[in-house]
């Protein structure tokens, strides 16, 4: 196990040393992307295999063909469309709720003592309830309708929200507000020039995490309770038996998550720019 | 983190006191249990007096009194037990699994990039669109609600731990290189340590993965003991009480699990302190 021979200890001397480090190294020049595709290409080429010679049965594993079949049949007549539609629909109208109200309940929180102490430890003891243990006491409460998937969608995001925004706006440094007061900045300059700008990467962190709850927690409320989306979609394909519809939607799934993730990463990125001297 | 995070006082922006019955003069120590306790008396007045249906919302006493018959009578002791037994067993598989895979793609700079873009295409898929398949290949029963946990422990145990051997700062590495460290001393004496953090903070988040998993498997697979499949029950009954008292267990359990989990990193940790 010792580590003295190889070239690239110090990049990595955590790896045994009996590994063949040439064929390796050479494999390392086709460069990180070629290397990075080499599992998942395996594990398509299996699957095909595996379909094609019928080792494994349709209904475990159907071949990647009747996959996009099902994604290509899907598409032509419009349901995986509005399913898709239907879900974005619902994360958007959940997320903006909770986000606002997260928002405005983190700045109150946040910036006063009182309220926090006030309203603080119910919140928490609340939030510790995983947010899907709600679902069947509000479907007696409000049924299965939209509204539920709103509530539902909405506490998800309004948790991280209302936690780090609090957070953000706690920790704005002292001196800064003091600075604010000997301008005698107003209230509302304060909020604008001082508070804000150093808050948002908390704030960010919030809106991101709440987002991701708010896109799972979708998944899930349409798996229980819905007649329509994507997790709609997966439930039907499960329970006919049709494994193809699983996985396309899945795919389908993987991809918004893969949007929502870069859009998100995007955003962040422009954030630091305005914001080039933050505080962490 | 939830705890820290509001435990933490900014103190900047008091509001000062006017009057003398504001709920400023209120102790500190009763300041976090008056807002709850307003709320509980509301709803026993709202229920007793009739103001709200009693079949949406009963009184406090009869949550109570369905609390002790079903823990005394209907066997919710062993529900919960089962509960947790499943989560345990996901947890401790899931996590493993992830803790050991995210210290090898730590070590090995080959494995992280051969496994790292499959990794992260896993991460874009919500958890619980794996519900529907998992179902299919390992039934609804019990080893379909574990294998679900054990995939909900694994990524946040995987991530974290991974992130804590890359976060080795470059200067222990080459420290290791000169003391001649064979790779089993580097990974005892110095990736272990310093990716412990990460580990833990992958454990903890783990733990609340591997909770809300359960909640949700029982919810959405086979009606199985368990406090799911009890909240279930509740809901094609419509026996709101039971629903209630479930839902305050599992926010006790949440509290309890994350008190156990702040108390057991703080000592494995307090050697870093010391």
């Amino acid at each position: 196990m010792s580590s003295g021979q190889s070239t690239d200890v110090i990049e990595n001397p955590g790896r045994p040393s009996g590994v063949p480090c040439r064929f390796w190294r050479g494999f390392g020049r086709v460069g990180g992307l070629a290397q990075g595709l080499v599992v998942p290409a395996a594990l398509l080429i299996a699957w095909g295999l595996s379909a094609n010679l019928g080792w494994l049965p349709e209904q475990i594993l159907p071949p990647p063909s009747e996959v996009f079949g099902a994604l290509r049949e899907t598409m032509n007549d419009g349901t995986l469309l509005s399913s898709t539609l239907t879900s974005l629909r619902r994360v958007a109208e959940g997320f903006l709720a909770g986000a606002v109200l997260g928002l405005a309940f983190g700045f109150v929180t946040g910036a006063s003592r009182l309220a926090e102490s006030l309203v603080a430890p119910l919140f928490l003891t609340l939030s510790q309830v995983p947010t899907l243990g709600w679902i069947p006491i509000l479907i007696l409460f409000v049924g299965i309708d939209e509204s539920l998937k709103v509530l539902i969608i909405g506490w998800a995001a309004f948790i991280p929200v209302a936690l780090n925004t609090a957070q953000g706006v706690r920790d704005v440094p002292r001196a800064f507000l003091e600075l604010g007061r000997v301008l005698s900045l107003s209230r509302w300059s304060t909020l604008r020039s001082i508070i804000l700008p150093s808050a948002v990467p908390s704030i960010f962190s919030g809106l991101r995490e709440g987002l991701a709850n708010s896109w799972q927690t979708l998944v899930v409320v349409e798996l229980i309770a819905s007649f329509e989306g994507l997790g709609y979609l997966m439930a039907y394909g499960r329970q006919l038996f049709q494994l193809e519809l699983v996985l396309a939607a899945m795919i389908v799934v993987g991809l918004i998550g893969l949007s929502i993730n870069l859009l998100l990463s995007l955003i962040e990125s422009h954030l630091q720019r305005w914001n080039p001297g933050r505080q962490s | 983190m939830t705890s820290s995070v509001m435990g933490a006082s900014g103190a900047s922006t008091r509001a000062p006191v006017r009057s003398r019955f504001t709920p400023a003069s209120l102790t500190p120590r009763l300041r976090p249990v008056i807002v709850p306790i307003l709320g509980l008396a509301l709803w026993e007045i709202a229920a007793r007096t009739g103001l709200a249906d009693p079949r949406f919302l009963p009184t406090l006493e009869a949550i109570a009194v369905r609390g002790v018959k079903e823990f005394s009578e209907n066997g919710l002791t062993s529900d919960l037990a089962a509960s947790l037994a499943r989560d345990l067993l996901g947890f401790v598989a899931g996590a493993s699994i992830g803790v050991a895979l995210g210290l090898a793609l730590g070590f090995s700079r080959l494995l992280e990039r051969l496994l790292s873009p499959l990794l992260l295409a896993h991460r874009q898929i919500a958890l619980f669109a794996w519900v529907p398949l998992i179902s299919m290949w390992f039934g609804g029963g019990e080893a379909g609600k574990v294998v679900f946990i054990a995939l909900a422990a694994f990524q946040p145990a995987l991530t974290n731990t991974w992130q804590g051997v890359a976060g080795i700062p470059k200067i222990y590495r080459e420290l290791s290189r000169v003391l001649t460290f064979s790779g089993w001393d580097f990974a005892v004496v110095i990736a272990l340590p310093g990716a412990l953090p990460g580990i833990f903070t992958g454990l903890h988040a783990a733990l609340i993965y591997a909770w809300t998993a359960t909640v949700g498997a029982e919810l959405l697979l086979d009606i199985a003991p368990g406090i799911g499949g009890r909240m279930n029950e509740g809901q094609h009954l419509f026996h709101i009480d039971l629903l209630f008292l479930c839902v305050f267990l599992l926010g006790l359990l949440g509290v309890a699990f994350n008190l156990f989990a702040g108390a057991l990193e703080r000592r494995l940790m307090s050697w870093r302190h010391s």
